[in-house]
C-alpha cells in the first residue's frame, strides 16, 4: 500500500460517501415528517438516472438543461408516488403503510424492467463530469473532486430551508407533533409534499453524479445504494439531517477501506452495510447525531 | 339451514367429505389420470408457498412484527437440501471449479433427515438473529430482518466450498410424488395453527394488539418474540428444502430479498391473521402468476402486434395488484376470520354476521 493509492483511495471514499449522503438526506427528511422508510426512493434516484439517460441520449439536449429536466421530473415522479402511495393510507396502521411503500418500490422496478429491460444501459459520458485531472500524481474525475463540495453545498441549503423559512418551520412542527402541528393549522399535505421534493431533487443529483461514476444503469441499481443510504440516515440519527451526511461519509468511507485493506473480503461489501446498521441499532439505536425518544403508551 | 350447519354431526360429514375429495383429486394427479407435469408443478409450488406464507403470517399476521427475512431463512433449508442430499458420485461434477468441503464430501443424508435439519439450522439462526433483533421495534425491525436475509445470500454466494458460490447445486434428487409437498404442507400448517390456537398463540395475539399492556398482564415479550420468530423461520427453511427438492437446482439468486414480496403479497391478500385466507391466497397468488404469463408473451390481434405485451408486463401487473390491494382492500380476504362451514353457508345465504365468526371449524 503505498501512500498515494492511499490518498486515491481516500479521496473515492469520501466521494462514495457523499454520493450515499445525499440519498440519505431523503431518507432521513421523510422519515423525520411520516415515521416511513420510504423503500421507493431508491428507486426514485433509478429512475432518475434513467431520465437522464433518455434526455441526453434519445433527446440529444445539452447536459445542462437535461439536468434540470431530470430534476424536475424526478420531483414529479416522488410527489407522485407521495399523493398515490402515502397519502390514502395517512391514518392506516404502519404496517399497511410500510407495506405499500414496499408496493411502490417494487412497482418503479418493475416498471423499469418493462419499459427500459432488464439489460444495463451505459449512462451518457458528460465530458465536464468524466473528464480525468492530474492532482500531482493522482488521476481522479471531475465528478469525483466535486461530489463532496456539491453535497455540502446542498447540505447548507437543505439546512438553510429547514432552520430559516416558513415551510422549513413547519416540517420541523410536523416532525415534532404531527397531531399538534395539523391542529395548529399547518397544511401537512403541503409540508409532506415539499418534503418529498427535497428529497427526491436530491435523488436526481445523487442519480447524475452517480451515473458519472458507475455508468452502468439497470432497474436493480437504486435497490443496494438505497438500502445502504437507509442504514447511513440510521446511523447518523434518524430525522437528522446533518447526521445523515455524517452516516453516509462514514459508509462510503467504510466500504471503501473495506476494499482497500481486505481485498479478500470484497464480496461482502453489500453485507458489511448491515452490519454497521445492526451493531448501530443493538449499541446506540438513536444513531450518533440523533435525539433520544421515549415510546408513549 | 343454519341450524344444521351448526349440528357437530354435519360439519364432520362434510370435513370427511371434503378430505375424501382432496385426497381422491391428489391421486388422480399424481397417477397422471388428470393434469400434467406442469399442473402439478403449479400445485406443488403453491403448497410450498402456503408453508412459507403462513411461516410469514405467524411472525407477521399474528405476533405483530414486521419481518422480512423470510428468503435467507428459505435459504438455509434448500442449501441443506441441496448440500446433503446430492448422491455423493456426483458431487465432484458439481463442485468443479472449488472443490467441496472434505467434510461436507463424505456426508449424504436421506431427504427428510436434510428437511428437518434445514428447518432446525433456520431456526438456530434465527435465534441467533432475533435475540439482538427483536428488541427493534416496527420498520426497523423489517430492514434489519431484510438485512440479515440479505447477509445470508451474500454469505452464500462467498463460501464456495461449500455451497458452490454464485454457480448454485445441480442434481439434486427429485420427489415422485405430490404427497411429499402435500403432506408436509398439512403437518407444517397443521402445527402452527395449533400453536396459534394455544396459550402461546393467545400471547402472541397479544403482543401484536399492544406490547404495554401484553406485558403488564405478565407476558415474557421477549420469550414469545424469539419463540414465534424462530419457529415462523423452521417452517420458511422447511419451504425452502422443499422448494430445492421441486426445481432440483439452488443458486443463491433464487433468495434475492424481493422474493419476500410474493409472501407478503400473499398474506396481506388472504388476511393478515387468517391461516384459511393464507392458504386460499397462496394457491391464487402461485396460479395467477402462471396465468399472467400471457402478458409477456407478444400478443398479435387481426394481424397487429399489440406493442403493450412484451417481457415483463406480469411483474408490473403483480405490483400494481400488490399496491391496490394494499390501499383499497386493506382487510384482504379473510381479514382476521378463518375459513368455516358456517362462514360458507352465511355467505351463501346472503347474511354474514357482523360479529366475529369463532375460530373453531376451519378445514384444514
Amino acid at each position: 500500500m503505498t501512500g498515494q493509492l492511499f490518498l486515491q483511495q481516500l479521496i473515492n471514499g469520501i466521494s462514495l460517501g457523499s454520493l450515499y449522503a445525499l440519498l440519505a438526506i431523503g431518507y432521513t427528511m421523510v422519515y423525520g415528517i411520516l415515521r416511513l422508510i420510504n423503500f421507493a426512493h431508491g428507486d426514485i434516484f433509478m429512475m432518475a438516472a434513467y431520465f437522464m439517460i433518455f434526455s441526453i441520449m434519445t433527446f440529444k439536449l445539452p447536459w445542462f438543461i437535461a439536468i434540470i429536466i431530470v430534476i424536475v421530473a424526478t420531483v414529479a415522479l416522488g410527489v407522485l408516488i407521495e399523493k398515490t402511495a402515502y397519502k390514502p393510507l395517512r391514518n392506516a396502521p404502519r404496517m399497511s403503510i410500510m407495506i405499500s411503500a414496499i408496493g411502490a418500490s417494487f412497482l418503479l422496478e418493475n416498471l423499469a424492467t418493462y419499459l427500459f429491460t432488464g439489460v444495463p444501459k451505459g449512462f451518457p459520458d458528460i465530458k465536464v463530469l468524466t473528464t480525468a485531472v492530474k492532482l500531482g500524481s493522482l488521476s481522479l474525475t471531475i465528478a469525483t473532486l466535486i461530489t463532496p463540495f456539491v453535497t455540502l453545498l446542498l447540505l447548507y441549503l437543505v439546512l438553510f430551508i429547514t432552520n430559516k423559512t416558513k415551510i422549513g418551520m413547519a416540517m420541523r412542527a410536523v416532525s415534532k407533533d404531527f397531531e399538534t402541528a395539523k391542529l395548529m393549522g399547518i397544511n401537512i399535505n403541503k409540508v409532506i409534499s415539499s418534503t418529498f421534493v427535497i428529497g427526491s431533487s436530491l435523488a436526481a443529483i445523487g442519480a447524475i453524479l452517480w451515473g458519472s461514476r458507475y455508468p452502468s444503469i439497470m432497474p436493480l441499481t437504486g435497490v443496494m445504494p438505497g438500502l445502504k443510504c437507509f442504514i447511513a440516515a440510521v446511523l447518523g440519527g434518524i430525522g437528522n439531517t446533518a447526521g445523515a451526511v455524517v452516516g453516509g461519509f462514514i459508509l462510503g468511507m467504510a466500504e471503501i477501506m473495506l476494499v482497500t485493506f481486505l481485498p479478500a473480503f470484497t464480496g461482502y461489501r453489500d453485507a458489511m452495510a448491515f452490519v454497521i446498521l445492526i451493531v448501530v441499532l443493538l449499541v446506540k439505536p438513536t444513531g450518533l447525531l440523533g435525539e433520544k425518544v421515549t415510546d408513549k403508551v | 339451514m343454519i341450524d344444521k350447519i351448526n349440528n357437530k354431526k354435519t360439519r364432520l360429514l362434510l370435513n370427511i367429505l371434503l378430505i375424501v375429495i382432496f385426497a381422491t383429486v391428489i391421486i388422480l394427479l399424481d397417477t397422471d389420470v388428470i393434469g400434467d407435469a406442469y399442473i402439478r408443478r403449479i400445485l406443488n409450488l403453491s403448497a410450498i408457498y402456503a408453508i412459507v406464507s403462513v411461516s410469514m403470517n405467524l411472525v407477521n399476521g399474528f405476533t405483530g412484527l414486521f419481518s422480512l427475512g423470510q428468503a435467507g431463512f428459505m435459504a438455509i433449508g434448500a442449501y441443506s437440501v441441496a448440500i446433503f442430499t446430492v448422491p455423493l458420485a456426483e458431487r465432484a461434477k458439481i463442485f468443479y471449479i472449488t472443490p467441496q468441503n472434505p467434510f461436507l464430501a463424505q456426508i449424504e443424508l436421506p431427504f427428510i433427515v436434510a428437511l428437518l435439519l434445514g428447518g432446525f439450522l433456520a431456526a438456530l439462526v434465527a435465534i441467533m438473529i432475533g435475540v439482538p433483533v427483536l428488541r427493534l421495534k416496527s420498520d426497523y425491525l423489517a430492514i434489519a430482518t431484510l438485512g440479515f436475509s440479505e447477509i445470508i445470500r451474500i454469505v452464500f454466494t462467498n463460501i464456495k466450498s461449500i455451497t458452490n458460490g454464485a454457480l448454485g447445486i445441480k442434481n439434486i434428487p427429485t420427489m415422485p410424488t405430490m404427497w411429499v409437498f402435500f403432506g408436509i404442507a398439512i403437518i407444517s400448517i397443521g402445527f402452527m395453527r395449533l400453536l396459534i390456537t394455544s396459550s402461546y398463540g393467545r400471547a402472541f395475539k397479544a403482543i401484536r394488539e399492544d406490547e404495554v399492556a401484553a406485558e403488564a398482564m405478565g407476558i415474557n415479550l421477549f420469550k414469545h418474540k424469539v419463540m414465534s420468530f424462530s419457529i415462523g423461520a423452521f417452517f420458511a427453511g422447511i419451504g425452502g428444502g422443499l422448494l430445492a427438492t421441486l426445481f432440483a437446482t439452488v443458486d443463491p439468486n433464487q433468495f434475492y430479498f424481493p422474493v419476500t414480496y410474493n409472501f407478503l403479497l400473499i398474506i396481506v391478500l388472504g388476511g393478515m391473521g387468517s391461516i384459511s385466507g393464507t392458504i386460499i391466497a397462496s394457491f391464487l397468488v402461485t396460479a395467477g402468476l402462471e396465468i399472467l404469463r400471457f402478458f409477456d408473451e407478444p400478443l398479435t390481434l387481426f394481424g397487429i402486434n399489440i406493442a403493450l405485451f412484451r417481457p415483463g408486463l406480469r411483474m408490473v401487473i403483480f405490483s400494481i395488484l400488490l399496491m391496490l390491494l394494499v390501499l383499497f382492500f386493506r382487510n384482504g380476504l379473510m381479514g382476521q376470520k378463518e375459513l368455516s362451514w358456517k362462514l360458507i353457508f352465511d355467505w351463501f345465504s346472503g347474511k354474514i354476521s357482523r360479529k366475529r365468526t369463532g375460530q373453531g371449524g376451519g378445514i384444514q
